[in-house]
């Protein structure tokens, strides 16, 4: 079989204007490639304060193995695309997690997982210490719902987040 | 040693520095003493070969709304007895002298009773807040604490 028009001589070269079905060529808008890339590998900031953290570990341990989605856990900011905060947010823990937020490269992702980080949970009423909810303090993406959420609830989630993440539109002309 | 017997012995040294013995629904039961003693009182509860309480359990602060208390929980590795200590402080500006020296981990959780109760342990090594942020307003754990509505621009 012919290996392309670099090869295949003069006997062999197909019409003016055709490609040959061997040809290695993808054609496809650029925004479903940029975003399946992004949304295949969603490498998350190990960011865990509670109890939500043990479930964190679990779905990224080898049983329920999030690697199979392309998420892996990152030590540093500077190399994470997703956050997920993992457990209840102090006050003082506030300004840590803002920090750690600013310093993840763009385009970034939050998961509030557990409802500690979606509404304060437990401590809503009479707690002075912690945020009522970590979109107190950074967009959210996704709320995984959960007293801890099991590792199934957090793929699921993942997998919302890279429903949204298809949806994204980075080439398009910007709205007056 | 029974705590009926420490307490005795105790009030045998110390005189009037021991104020009573908290015996009914208390576990264990606890010897009130003067706040200006209570470093004596440790020190000898620590290197009397009767004694030897090695070790500090617990510290806690407790507000009874009239007045604070610190309560010490001891424990002696070497005789297996155990015992309370308590001193009752004024509401107003509490202070106590500080048992750091007596046991090390008095530190950790006379500090936690500064940060939360507003309890000073004058002659304490390191006080400062532990648990909160250095710029928090008030001690949260006192009957007539006011929650702050924002704090750093988040709402409370």
């Amino acid at each position: 079989m012919s290996h392309g028009p670099a090869h295949g001589g003069a006997a062999m070269s197909p019409a003016p204007g055709a490609l040959s079905p061997e040809a290695h060529v993808m054609v496809g808008n650029a925004d479903m490639f940029v975003n399946w890339a992004r949304k295949s590998s969603l490498w998350y900031l190990l960011f865990a304060t509670a109890c939500c953290g043990i479930e964190l570990m679990q779905t990224g341990a080898s049983r329920y193995d999030l690697d199979r989605f392309g998420a892996v856990f990152r030590a540093s900011p500077r190399q994470s695309d997703l956050m997920i905060v993992a457990g209840t947010i102090t006050h003082k823990m506030a300004e840590r997690l803002k920090r750690l937020y600013e310093q993840m490269p763009e385009p970034k992702f939050v998961i509030s997982m557990g409802s500690c980080a979606n509404t304060g949970g437990p401590f809503y009423k009479d707690s002075y210490c912690v945020v009522k909810g970590v979109d107190l303090l950074i967009p959210v993406d996704v709320y995984v719902p959960g007293c801890p959420p099991r590792p199934e609830a957090l793929i699921d989630g993942i997998l919302k987040l890279q429903k949204i993440i298809e949806q994204k539109r980075n080439f398009a002309a910007k709205k007056a | 040693m029974e705590p009926q017997a420490i307490h005795d012995a105790v009030k045998a040294k110390f005189g009037d520095a021991i104020v009573e013995l908290q015996a009914e629904g208390f576990r264990p039961p606890f010897v009130v003493v003067a706040p200006e003693r209570i470093a004596d009182v440790a020190l000898y509860l620590r290197d009397d070969p009767a004694m030897l309480f090695d070790a500090l359990m617990c510290l806690s602060g407790v507000d009874y709304k009239d007045r604070f208390a610190v309560a010490y929980h001891l424990y002696s590795m070497t005789h297996r007895h155990t015992v309370g200590l308590k001193v009752f402080l004024p509401r107003e500006n509490p202070a106590v002298a500080s048992v750091d020296a007596v046991w090390p981990a008095a530190n950790f959780m006379e500090r936690e009773a500064f940060d939360l109760f507003g309890i000073d342990f004058p002659g304490s090594k390191d006080l400062r807040r532990i648990l909160l942020p250095e710029d928090w307003d008030g001690h949260p754990l006192r009957k007539d604490y006011k929650y702050p509505e924002f704090y750093h621009g988040i709402k409370v």
